[in-house]
């Protein structure tokens, strides 16, 4: 057996990390291509507000975090539809997340490092209960979109038709902002606030370019994402670098190949 | 005393389930008992005294049509007129300001059997070139709600798909990314996507634009053809010579509607969607 794989801190990494894999790139797809790339981000430095509360009331704060979250969510859809542009309503939900955080952080002067690790990611600091929330709220986060595929890749092609052929997209449209909180809060004891939205924007944007259908489109973001999380999680492991930052740095590179790959075969 | 008789056979029918026209309700199947024996056209849609504005801007007023079964409709108008508008209202996607609306004679307000109607919005073509969706894909989606939330699409929903590229000529590029098709294959696809839903009606909102001239004709002999199988067809369109040439009839829409006979030329038409002191330029199409 691999060194990598003894370490029960390195398992469980490897296993989050996987699941988180998925999910942010399957749910990465449909917002890229709804050119939402920015609302992981957005729900991201919401839901620091969330962790800062939890820490501050004692409370476990990944589930304060996805409260947050999620209320957040549905607030920006509540917003967008009394006709606040979408972008303005991500950003007013966004300034509010983290100056709550930065206010409940003044307040209390405690818990600057463990702050830190969620800022970052840290796979070191990957708990048995973090691994059972990961897992319980990722599967059914998945299940849903799996129930609901059909349904959102109409929407995310053509809302019009689609709310003509009688589909709720305005419910819809809650749902994935909805599954897009979940899968960011679940993502960042690994890769980390400041860069959860790496792994849901770059494996579809590479897989994008590539790819005729939508369904081999979902299937090429969920490899690459899931193959640039592995990597990533061994490279930090032998050279001794952050996760977050390496992980993302794997799909950087795998971005530029693409890039390349593109050019070379448009020149022959 | 025959009418009477007519009237009962028909009944028995809808009632053992046999007449294409079954409805759950014996109210509405004695009223298409009546319809069918007196030869009265089903009603398809029926718009009574429809108004809607956008703010202070009235963009129908009093608007009062129906479509009957097998009915080509040809909606004119000038930009503005409204033509859009009251798409959107037989879709139930706005809501009137004051009037009813009547979908397959139900109040469009307790309306469900979204199946029947088939849509194809305004520049359809118009969406992002890159977007990966083959057009197999792209076609399945008219069978999205027709399949119920959450359910996979069965056998006979991918039956139906395929029988819908077939109808339009476009099987054999199925496994095609959608954005490398020229604009008239798009404009096909689109098409199969409203008929694999299996309708009946179909809603065009200005279907050819930027569709080349070929591509064009092959459109109007295709609608043509389901139109002769006994769909229903409201097609809106800026093309006048187009409509009279393959409508049966033309409503001009111009904040009122009213509807023309298109065999008994469309001069009144263009005269009450346009004003009277319009020029005529004849010129002749080629297809």
């Amino acid at each position: 057996m691999l060194e990598i794989l003894e370490y029960s801190f390195m398992q469980r990494a490897l296993l989050g990390g996987v699941l988180i894999a998925v999910l942010c790139s399957a749910v990465g797809l449909f917002l890229v291509l709804r050119r939402m790339a920015l609302l992981g981000d957005g729900l991201a430095h919401i839901s620091f507000g969330g962790i800062a509360a939890g820490m501050f009331f004692g409370v476990y704060p990944l589930l304060s975090a996805l409260v947050f979250s999620v209320a957040s969510a549905i607030g920006i859809q509540k917003l967008k539809q009394m006709k606040v542009y979408s972008d303005s309503a991500i950003a007013i939900f966004f300034s509010f997340g983290l100056a709550l955080g930065v206010v409940l952080i003044s307040l209390s002067r405690g818990f600057n490092t463990d702050l830190m690790s969620y800022l970052f990611g840290s796979v070191l600091s990957v708990s048995e209960g973090d691994i059972a929330l990961i897992f319980g709220v990722g599967i059914a986060t998945l299940a849903a979109l799996a129930l609901f595929y059909k349904e959102l890749f109409y929407i995310t092609f053509d809302e019009d038709a689609a709310r003509a052929s009688g589909l709720p997209v305005e419910k819809l449209n809650t749902m994935l902002l909805v599954l897009t909180a979940i899968a960011v809060v679940l993502s960042m004891r690994v890769v980390g606030i400041l860069l959860v939205s790496s792994l849901i924007v770059i494996p579809a944007s590479i897989a994008l370019p590539l790819c005729r259908s939508f369904r081999q489109a979902l299937l090429a973001s969920i490899a690459i994402s899931v193959a640039s999380v592995i990597a990533g999680l061994f490279l930090a492991y032998y050279f001794d670098l952050a996760a977050g930052g390496a992980i993302v740095l794997v799909l950087a590179a795998a971005f530029v190949a693409m890039l390349a790959y593109k050019k070379i075969s448009a020149k022959n | 005393m025959q009418l009477k008789a007519r009237v009962r056979r028909r009944m028995a029918e809808i009632n053992a389930g046999t007449g294409s026209l079954e409805r759950k309700s014996g109210c509405n199947a004695l009223r298409i008992a009546l319809k069918d024996a007196t030869g009265m056209a089903e009603k398809i849609i029926e718009f009574e005294g429809v108004s809607f504005s956008y703010g202070s801007h009235h963009v129908l007023k009093g608007a009062s049509f129906s479509v009957e079964k097998g009915d080509f409709v040809g909606m004119i108008g000038p930009n503005g007129s409204g033509k859009t508008t009251l798409v959107k209202l037989a879709l139930g996607l706005i809501k009137p300001d004051s009037g009813a609306i009547r979908l397959f004679g139900t109040d469009i307000r307790d309306f469900s059997d979204w199946s029947k109607v088939g849509y194809v919005p305004q520049k359809a073509t118009n969406f992002d070139q890159n977007f990966p969706a083959s057009v197999f894909e792209v076609a399945c989606m008219g069978r999205v709600a027709k399949a119920g939330m959450t359910k996979q699409l069965s056998g006979k929903d991918r039956e139906a798909v395929e029988k819908a590229l077939d109808f339009v000529g476009m099987s054999a590029l199925k496994n095609s990314r959608i954005g490398d098709l020229s604009g008239g294959q798009q404009q096909r696809v689109f098409i199969a996507r409203a008929l694999a839903a299996e309708p009946e009606l179909l809603i065009l909102d200005e279907p050819t634009v930027g569709v080349d001239q070929k591509a064009q004709h092959d459109f109007y002999v295709l609608l043509g053809k389901l139109n002769k199988q006994g769909m229903t067809l409201v097609l809106i369109s800026h093309d006048i010579g187009v409509v009279a040439k393959n409508a049966s009839k033309i409503a001009c829409v111009n904040v009122e509607v009213t509807m023309h006979d298109a065999k008994k030329g469309i001069d009144n038409a263009l005269v009450c969607a346009y004003g009277s002191d319009l020029g005529r330029v004849p010129h002749h199409h080629d297809h």
